[in-house]
């Protein structure tokens, strides 16, 4: 069948890794707004926030599939890792860089870190909200709020968050500009402007992500 | 000049391979790569030792068969220049100089730094030609083609086959090389007919020969010793899958 033919080509593959990337990056935006929210110090309006995003039925909807875009990327990487290298065979004893980019040439890694770290979170927070916290018994909301703030008291919590901040940054500053030329968009008017683009909303996820548990840390030793 | 020489060797296919250490005294400034080849490998011979097997052909940069790695970068540090038109003028007196052959699983080693590359030819063969018979040069100039356009077909043609692409790959990609042929062919009035077809066949015959994905690292146009572009990359992937959603 051609479809499967299309899908299970070098180019089919890419093309799967490119969209899903590009969807997960979506997703970042959206997860970042809410978010935001934590930088008030009253949790209100985060926990009720958390409330709508696990019970409104579109939206656990949606976040199923989320589930299934960062399984298929993440298995599908490792997968294209793997045949890549073994492409490639032996090894140069000499080796050079240029015109290459650390996170280029390193995107299986810093997907595998943040793969970890995306385990690391959703047992840290996901769990907490599905499985450990107990609503309020009137109003059904639960304080994911204070379980936030808590992690965030931490040092080495904020430390390895914002160092996986920056792990996600570099992922995004290849992979968005990279997801477009997979899927044949080069132009000579654009592409600067996507690559552009690229660089800005990976520095901004980073800061942005990045500021919050910095930010509780710093009102929770104040 | 003097140089240290770090070459690798290999009996076979099926042999391990490893490095010897040569050192040559008597360099000049106006040899090319290739004759600072054959004096070490007229010392060898004299010496009744094995020579370095290594390929070359034309020797004027336009047959790409002179494919080796010269301290980690395909036809060495000249910017668009094959092995071949790269002179000894480029090194300093007492350098050490690692050549490797050019390395990946579709390009298997025959000897030393002579790899086989025949995998290209299959490409090639699964449609990187006209089925019909186009008539000779002033046929061709019958046809009115755009200026910007019949550039870019020609850029692309500008592809000499020598694999340096593949070589500098991190995943052994032939993705610059394939799609400089399917883009010098589909660029062209003669070409575009055969286009959609070509480019699914070429792309099927690159990945059963167990080249690997494109991750756009980039590696390959900065040693491509004929500056073929990165556009040409995203013209095939737009190209392959215009014509598998549209092919009936």
């Amino acid at each position: 069948m051609w479809l499967i033919n299309l899908l299970t080509s070098s180019i089919g593959k890419k093309v799967i890794m490119s969209l899903t990337g590009l969807f997960l990056c979506s997703f970042l935006v959206i997860h970042l707004l809410g978010n935001l929210q934590l930088l008030s110090a009253d949790g209100t309006a985060f926990n009720e926030y958390a409330k709508f995003m696990t019970s409104f039925a579109p939206i656990k909807i949606i976040s199923y599939g989320l589930y299934a875009m960062i399984l298929l990327h993440a298995v599908l990487g490792i997968a294209l890792w793997s045949q890549n290298k073994k492409a490639k065979g032996s090894k140069y004893k000499v080796r050079t860089t240029q015109n290459t980019t650390f996170a280029g040439r390193n995107m299986a890694l810093l997907g595998a870190i943040m793969f970890v770290f995306i385990v690391w979170h959703m047992s840290k927070f996901w769990a907490a909200m599905k499985f450990r916290l107990d609503p309020d018994a009137t109003t059904g909301v639960v304080d994911l709020y204070s379980e936030v703030s808590g992690a965030f008291s931490h040092l080495w919590v904020v430390a390895l968050y914002v160092f996986s901040m920056v792990v996600i940054g570099l992922h995004l500053h290849h992979g968005f500009q990279s997801a477009f030329q997979t899927l044949g968009l080069n132009h000579k008017k654009y592409t600067p402007l996507i690559k552009g683009f690229g660089t800005g909303f990976s520095i901004l996820i980073t800061i942005g992500f990045s500021i919050i548990p910095i930010w509780m840390y710093i009102q929770s030793i104040s | 000049m003097k140089l240290t020489l770090e070459i690798w060797r290999q009996k076979n296919a099926a042999d391990g391979g490893h490095f010897d250490i040569f050192q040559l005294d008597d360099v000049t400034d106006d040899m090319s790569f290739l004759e600072m080849l054959d004096v070490l490998n007229d010392k060898l011979l004299r010496d009744k030792k094995d020579p370095v097997a290594f390929e070359h052909d034309c020797r004027e940069g336009i047959c790409g068969a002179c494919s080796m790695v010269i301290d980690g970068q395909p036809h060495g540090p000249m910017q668009e220049t094959t092995t071949c038109q790269l002179h000894m003028r480029k090194f300093k007196d007492g350098d050490t100089i690692t050549i490797e052959p050019f390395r990946a699983r579709a390009f298997p080693i025959i000897k030393d730094l002579v790899v086989d590359r025949s995998s290209f030819d299959r490409i090639i063969q699964s449609g990187g030609y006209i089925s019909v018979n186009t008539g000779q040069a002033q046929d061709g100039n019958a046809i009115p083609i755009e200026k910007e356009q019949s550039q870019k077909a020609f850029d692309a043609a500008t592809c000499i086959g020598c694999g340096a692409c593949v070589a500098a790959c991190p995943n052994g990609s032939a993705m610059l090389f394939t799609s400089a042929k399917v883009s010098h062919l589909a660029l062209l009035p003669q070409g575009e007919v055969e286009h959609s077809k070509r480019v699914r066949n070429m792309v099927n015959q690159m990945d059963a020969e167990g080249f690997g994905m494109c991750s756009n690292t980039g590696a390959c146009e900065v040693e491509c010793p004929k500056g073929i572009s990165l556009e040409n990359i995203a013209r095939m992937n737009r190209a392959y899958l215009g014509a598998s959603v549209a092919a009936e």
